[in-house]
């Protein structure tokens, strides 16, 4: 019954997102966040971002919605809206102040993961682009068990070039794997910074062992970009405004573009094909 | 019990390296402090209980190191130039170093518990327990499994963002 009443709720999500790493610190919530805003440029779609990162939820933060808190309906939870079309939830939206720690074990991190996908009352949506914490544990398990793999579009898995990073990004693909959810493809972030002075490109995680582009072949795994660092992607980030919006002349903008757009046809194809079966 | 009291008994000083966020750098400086301590003449060990991430082996150059047991439980992996730093970590008990350690909280705690009271660390003035980030399961239980022992402390570590 439970089952069914999760279900029932996401019945109304056309496409599902997942945004993973294995590795912390790579851009994960910094990338959701940019999916989420450059997939509701299109007004005509709407778009839902989900954190559940419970013990270090950035969203809130990202997307300039902090001190934001929930309101309750007669339909469930009502999201905080960045946009009309742009719905956010997060543990962050439940916490008294900022720096509450939420110090839960894994039990209670699923309860409140399975609450926020039975009793948040999104309404039709497009994409839903869910954000997770580092790692291949309950958080991971919990929101593919309830969502099932075969309703999910597939798993964006960001990485930086660093051997440091890859090592812990290929258990990611494992799991992925193992758990049967599709590899949309992999993001390099923090891939080069080109000096705004005097131009020169430096490597500043220098990709060791082949960085992300490697490891994709090796991995048979699609490279759907690399995004250089820019000082104000952070800055953006820090100040709850989109990276996009602010720095629309930036290669790193271009490079986040060209890969929302290749995530958008694979969920259009993924779609089409569901479609063709069905 | 009298192992757990043996085990970690011989350990002066155990600290904590933490964040919160990922990605920070919590690993690269528990082994950079496990390497300037070693110089400064002290005798050292890691502890890496980040079980989905461990870091620590490939740092030190040995992730394709194999653990052995001895009678009072696991051996550590001697590592740096002149093996004198011990080194536990999950990553030395997996199979292939890109298998995924998909585990709920319960199992995690049974091996954090485990890492903790059945490693022969012998006599040691520092211990350093890398974490990953985070405020869960992982911390709950090396905090918990460590209370009885000396604690020195946490050390955090942070990006200006």
């Amino acid at each position: 019954a439970e089952a069914a009443e999760l279900r029932a709720r996401l019945r109304a999500v056309r496409h599902t997102v997942l945004v993973l790493s294995g590795k912390g610190g790579v851009g994960k919530s910094t990338f959701s966040a940019l999916l989420a805003h450059g997939l509701a440029a299109d007004e005509t779609k709407q778009v839902a971002l989900l954190d559940i990162d419970i013990c270090g939820p950035s969203i809130p933060k990202i997307m300039g919605l902090e001190g934001e808190q929930v309101h309750q309906s007669g339909s469930g939870w009502s999201p905080v809206y960045v946009e009309e079309n742009l719905g956010v939830m997060s543990v962050g939206f439940l916490l008294s102040s900022p720096d509450d720690a939420v110090i839960w074990r894994g039990p209670k991190k699923n309860g409140l993961i399975k609450q926020f996908l039975r009793d948040v009352d999104w309404g039709e949506v497009d994409y839903l682009i869910v954000d997770t914490p580092p790692g291949t544990s309950d958080e991971h398990l919990s929101i593919v068990q309830y969502l099932g793999a075969a309703r999910i579009d597939g798993a964006v898995i960001v990485t930086t070039p660093q051997e440091v990073s890859l090592q812990d990004v290929r258990k990611e693909i494992n799991f992925c794997r193992k758990v049967k959810l599709p590899i949309i493809g992999v993001v390099e972030n923090m891939s080069g910074f080109v000096c705004p002075k005097c131009k020169n490109e430096s490597q500043i995680f220098p990709p060791t062992t082949g960085g992300a582009e490697k490891m994709c072949q090796n991995l048979n795994v699609s490279l759907l970009g690399k995004v250089p660092l820019d000082p104000q992607i952070g800055k953006s980030c820090d100040r709850g405004q989109s990276f996009l919006a602010e720095a629309p002349e930036s290669p790193a903008t271009l490079s986040y573009r060209n890969i929302i757009q290749r995530i958008q046809e694979y969920c259009e194809q993924h779609h089409f094909q569901e479609e063709k079966i069905m | 019990t009298l192992a757990e009291r043996t085990n970690l008994a011989g350990v002066q000083h155990i600290l904590l390296v933490l964040s919160g966020k990922g990605g920070v750098g919590k690993s690269t400086i528990s082994t950079e402090l496990a390497l300037a301590l070693r110089s400064a003449g002290k005798r050292v060990g890691i502890l890496d209980v980040d079980l989905c991430g461990p870091s620590i082996p490939r740092m030190l150059r040995v992730q394709d190191s194999a653990v052995h047991q001895c009678d009072s439980g696991w051996v550590p992996v001697c590592v740096g130039q002149d093996k004198a730093i011990a080194l536990m970590s999950i990553g030395f008990l997996l199979e292939r170093p890109d298998d995924a350690v998909v585990w709920r909280g319960p199992k995690k705690n049974a091996l954090i518990k485990q890492f903790v009271t059945d490693v022969a660390w012998g006599d040691l003035d520092f211990l350093i327990v890398d974490t990953p980030p985070g405020t869960s399961d992982e911390h709950i239980s090396t905090v918990e499994a460590l209370r009885p022992h000396q604690l020195l402390g946490a050390v955090l570590v942070t990006t200006p963002q």
